[in-house]
C-alpha cells in the first residue's frame, strides 16, 4: 500500500528517537568506559565513580532507556494511527 | 479487537494467580525443609529434595503444556504477556555461568570483569531499539525465517541456520555440563549420571510442548533462580553492613576492601608466601623442560610415596592422590604447564578490585602500556557481548511470542529488568565475599577455619584449597586457591545460613542451566525442522508432521549435546564466549540492515554474513590456543594478535568487516524488488491500516 505523509513522519520520528537513545547508550557504555581511569578519581558513597557506573549506573540507564522507548513509541503509534488498538 | 483485549486480560490475571500460588508454595517448601533440617534431616536428603522437587515441578508444567499445534509449539500461541515473557527471557538468558560463575569472575578480575555485566545487559538496548518490535511485526517462527523472507532465497536462510546452530550448540553443551556439575556436587551422584539426569530435566520441559511448555517452565525457573540468588546476598549484606540492600551499601565495603588490599600487598608474610609459590612455579617449569626424564623421576617418587603411605596405613584418598602421575610425556607437559601457570598467577600480588585496568608493573611506561591494552580489551569485549546478545537467536525468538508489537517493546523492558536484578547484585556479592575472605579468613589460624572451608574442599578441591605453605599456622591470602564458582556456592555458608539455603542455591543454578538449555535446544530443533525441513525440503508437509519432526530432532540434538557434555570438553567455556562474537558477526548487521536499510539485498547479506564469520573464525583460529592446536597454527600468538585484542572479542573485527561487505556488495548489485521493499515497510509500522495482512506466506 501507499505510505501517507503521516506514516513517513512517524518513521522519521522513530529514527530520531532511536538515534538519541542509542547516543545515550553509547555514551554511558563506551565513553565512560574509555575514561574509566580519570573518572575513578571521583567518589560517590564509597565507590569510585567509574566502578559505580560500570557495575550499576549504566545498567539503570539501560533499563530506563528501554522503558522510555516503549512508552514513547506507543504514544507515537497512537498519534500517527498505526497502533494496534489495544490500549 | 475488544474481545481479544479482554481475553488477554483474563489470561494475564489467571497467570498472575497461578504464579503467585506457585511462589507461595515454593517458599512453603523451603520453610518446611528448613524445619526438617533443624530436626536433623541429613544434608544429602536436602540436596535430593531440591533436585527432584524442582525437576518434578518443571515436568508437571511441561506435561500440562503439551501441544501439537504449530503456533503453540513454535511461538506459544503468541499470547505471552510482556511481564511473563520478560521473566521467561530472563531465565532463558541467564545461564549456569551467569548464575554460578559470574560473581566469582568479578571476584577474581575486579573492575575489568564488569565488561560482562555491562555487555550482557546493554545488549538489550539494541534488542529493544533495533530488533524486537520489528521481528514481532514480521511475526513468523524463527530468525532464519526473517533472513529468508527479507533477503530471498535458500542460501541466506541456510547460512542463518548454520550460524544459529554454531552459536547454540556449544552453548547448550555448556548448560548440560553445568547441570552435571551441580547435580554431582549436591547429591554425590557421578558426573555422567548427573548429565543424563539433567537431560531428562530438559526434555520434560521442551519435548511435549515446545515453546509453550518452555515459556511457562522458564517463568517458574526465573522465580526460583532470582529468589535463590538474592536471599544469601541480602543475608551477607546484613552481616557486614546491617543494611539488607547490598546494592546500595557495598560502596563502603569496597572502600574497606581497597584499604585491606594495600596492607596485603605490603605484608611481609604474604610476600614470603608469594616467593614460595614463585619457586614452585619455576620447579614445575623446570620439570616441563626436563621431559621425558623428569616424568620417570616423578613416577619413581610417586611409587616410593605410595609405598610409604601404605606402610603407614594412610587413608585411601591420600594414597590415590599420591599415585596420580601423568601417563605420557605429552600429558605431563600439559598438566605441568598448567600447574606452572596456575602457580605463577597465584604468586602475583592481589589485584586492586576497584581500580580500572589495573597493572602491577613497577615501570610506569610498561604499566601504562599494559593498562592501554586492558582498556582496549575491556571496550572490545563489551562491544562483542552487546552485539552478540542482540543477535542470539534463542533470545530474539522470544519476542515472537508476545501478543503485539507494543507488548514486544514492553517485554524487552521487563526482560532487562528481570536480568538487571541479578546483574546489579553480582558485583555486590563479589565485593562482600572478598571482604569476608580478606578480613575474616586471611590472618586467622588454620585450626580455627570455619567448617564450610573444609566442607567445600572435600566436595571439589579445585573450588577451594587452603594450604599452609610457610608453615606459620596462619592463613595468608596467597595460600588460598579459589575457583570462581565457590563465591556463589559458599555464600550461604559464609553468611552463616542453614544448609537448606545452599540447597536453594543449587536449585537456582539448576534452574538457570535448564531454562537456558531449553531455549537453545528449541532454537536448534526449530532451525532444523522449520527452516531446513519445512521451508527447503518439503514445503507441503502437514502441520502435525512438522511438529512431530521438530520433536524427534529435539530429542536427537539433546542426546548429542549430552554425549558431548559427558566427555567433559575442556575448552567449552571458550567456545561459549566465542558464540557471542560469532552471533554478532553473523546476524547483527544483516538483521539490522534488513529493517533499517531498504537497499540491503540478498547478495549483500550473504557476503556480509560470510565475511564477518570468516574474519572471526580466522582470528580465533590463529590466536586461541585450543583452535590453534586443531588447525596446526604454529606462529607465535603475539604476532597474530591485532592491536592486542583477545580472541574472545574477535567480533570487534568481524562485525565492521561484515557491515562494510554488506553495504558494498548491496550497492554493487541490484536493488531488492518491490515486494521486499513492501515487506520492509510492513515491519516498520505496528499496524498499517489497509496493509495486506501478511506479505510473507509461502
Amino acid at each position: 500500500m501507499q505510505l501517507t505523509e503521516t506514516h513517513r513522519h512517524y518513521w522519521k520520528k522513530n529514527l530520531r528517537l532511536t538515534i538519541v537513545l542509542l547516543s545515550i547508550w553509547f555514551f554511558v557504555t563506551f565513553v565512560v568506559g574509555f575514561l574509566a581511569r580519570p573518572l575513578a578519581e571521583f567518589k560517590i558513597l564509597g565507590w569510585p565513580f567509574s566502578f559505580y557506573m560500570c557495575a550499576q549506573g549504566s545498567l539503570i540507564v539501560y533499563v530506563v532507556l528501554i522503558w522510555f522507548y516503549a512508552k514513547k513509541m506507543h504514544q507515537l503509534d497512537v498519534e500517527h494511527g498505526v497502533d494496534e488498538g489495544e490500549g | 479487537m475488544s474481545t481479544k483485549v479482554s481475553e488477554n486480560k483474563a489470561f494475564f490475571n489467571q497467570l498472575k494467580k497461578y504464579y503467585t500460588l506457585y511462589t507461595g508454595g515454593f517458599v512453603a517448601f523451603v520453610v518446611l525443609l528448613a524445619i526438617a533440617e533443624a530436626l536433623g534431616l541429613p544434608r544429602e536428603y536436602i540436596g535430593y529434595a531440591f533436585l527432584f522437587a524442582t525437576v518434578a515441578l518443571y515436568a508437571t508444567i511441561g506435561v500440562m503444556s503439551r501441544t501439537a499445534d504449530v503456533s503453540e509449539y513454535y511461538v506459544a500461541g503468541r499470547r505471552v504477556p510482556a511481564v511473563f515473557n520478560g521473566m521467561a527471557t530472563g531465565a532463558d538468558w541467564m545461564s549456569a555461568a551467569s548464575f554460578i560463575g559470574m560473581a566469582g569472575g568479578l571476584y577474581l578480575q575486579g573492575f575489568d570483569g564488569l565488561a560482562f555485566i555491562m555487555g550482557w545487559t546493554g545488549g538489550y538496548c539494541l534488542v529493544a531499539f533495533l530488533l524486537a518490535p520489528y521481528l514481532r511485526k514480521f511475526g513468523q517462527f524463527t530468525i532464519p525465517d526473517f533472513l529468508g523472507a527479507r533477503y530471498g532465497g535458500h542460501l541466506v536462510r541456510s547460512i542463518g541456520v548454520a550460524a544459529a546452530i554454531l552459536c547454540s550448540f556449544t552453548y547448550v553443551v555448556a548448560q548440560i555440563y553445568g547441570v552435571g556439575i551441580i547435580t554431582s556436587r549436591f547429591t554425590g551422584v557421578e558426573f555422567g549420571v548427573g548429565v543424563f539426569l539433567g537431560l531428562g530435566g530438559i526434555l520434560v520441559c521442551s519435548f511435549l510442548g515446545g515453546m509453550r511448555a518452555v515459556t511457562w517452565t522458564q517463568v517458574a525457573q526465573y522465580v526460583i533462580l532470582i529468589v535463590a540468588y538474592l536471599i544469601p546476598v541480602i543475608w551477607l549484606s546484613v552481616k557486614h553492613t546491617s543494611v539488607p540492600i547490598p546494592q546500595i551499601v557495598y560502596g563502603t565495603v569496597l572502600e574497606k576492601v581497597s584499604a585491606r588490599e594495600e596492607e596485603l600487598i605490603k605484608d611481609p608474610r604474604e610476600i614470603e608466601v608469594r616467593g614460595l609459590l614463585k619457586k614452585k612455579a619455576e620447579e614445575a617449569k623446570a620439570r616441563v623442560d626436563a621431559l621425558p626424564q623428569s616424568l620417570e623421576a616423578a613416577k619413581a617418587a610417586s611409587a616410593a610415596k605410595v609405598a610409604e603411605l601404605k606402610v603407614a596405613n594412610a587413608p585411601e584418598d591420600q594414597i590415590a592422590a599420591a599415585a596420580k602421575v601423568p601417563a605420557t610425556p605429552e600429558e605431563a607437559k600439559k598438566a605441568w604447564t598448567a600447574e606452572a601457570n596456575g602457580l605463577t598467577a597465584r604468586s602475583a600480588p592481589p589485584i586492586k578490585h576497584a581500580e580500572p585496568f589495573y597493572s602491577a608493573a613497577a615501570d610506569p611506561a610498561k604499566a601504562e602500556a599494559e593498562r592501554d591494552i586492558k582498556r582496549r580489551n575491556f571496550l572490545a569485549l563489551i562491544f562483542c557481548l552487546m552485539l552478540g546478545t542482540a543477535a542470539l537467536p534463542h533470545i530474539l525468538m522470544r519476542y515472537y511470542t508476545t501478543p503485539s508489537v507494543t507488548e514486544a517493546r514492553r517485554s524487552v523492558f521487563w526482560s532487562l529488568f528481570c536480568i538487571f536484578l541479578l546483574y546489579f547484585t553480582a558485583p555486590a556479592l563479589a565485593v562482600l565475599v572478598k571482604f569476608d575472605i580478606y578480613t575474616l579468613i586471611v590472618g586467622s589460624k588454620f585450626a580455627e577455619l570455619p567448617p564450610w572451608v573444609a566442607a567445600w574442599t572435600k566436595v571439589d578441591p579445585s573450588l577451594l584449597t587452603i594450604t599452609d605453605l610457610n608453615a606459620d599456622g596462619i592463613v595468608q591470602l596467597a595460600e588460598i586457591k579459589l575457583g570462581q564458582d565457590i563465591v556463589v556456592l559458599a555464600t550461604p555458608a559464609i553468611a552463616g545460613m542453614p544448609y537448606v539455603i545452599t540447597g536453594l542455591v543449587a536449585a537456582g543454578g539448576l534452574a538457570a542451566a535448564l531454562s537456558t538449555a531449553d531455549g537453545l535446544l528449541l532454537t536448534i530443533s526449530n532451525a532444523l525442522s522449520h527452516d531446513l525441513y519445512y521451508k527447503m525440503i518439503d514445503p507441503t508437509a502437514s502441520t502435525q508432521r512438522r511438529v512431530l519432526i521438530s520433536k524427534v530432532l529435539l530429542l536427537f540434538v539433546a542426546l548429542a549435546a549430552a554425549s558431548v557434555a559427558s566427555q567433559k570438553p575442556a575448552d567449552i567455556l571458550f567456545l561459549v564466549s566465542a558464540a557471542f562474537s560469532f552471533a554478532a558477526a553473523a546476524f547483527f548487521p544483516a538483521l539490522v540492515a534488513g529493517v533499517f536499510w531498504k537497499r540491503a539485498n540478498g547478495p549483500g547479506a550473504i557476503a556480509g554474513m560470510v565475511a564477518g564469520l570468516g574474519v572471526c573464525f580466522y582470528y580465533m583460529a590463529t590466536t586461541q590456543p585450543w583452535l590453534r592446536g586443531m588447525f596446526g597454527v604454529t606462529s607465535p600468538i603475539a604476532d597474530n594478535l591485532w592491536l592486542g585484542i583477545q580472541p574472545i572479542s574477535a567480533g570487534i573485527f568481524g562485525v565492521p568487516v561484515g557491515v562494510v561487505t554488506l553495504v558494498v556488495v548491496s550497492l554493487l548489485t541490484k536493488a531488492p524488488d518491490a515486494h521486499t521493499q513492501e515487506l520492509v515497510e510492513h515491519v516498520r509500522y505496528p499496524d498499517l491500516k489497509g496493509d495486506a495482512k501478511s506479505l510473507v506466506h509461502g
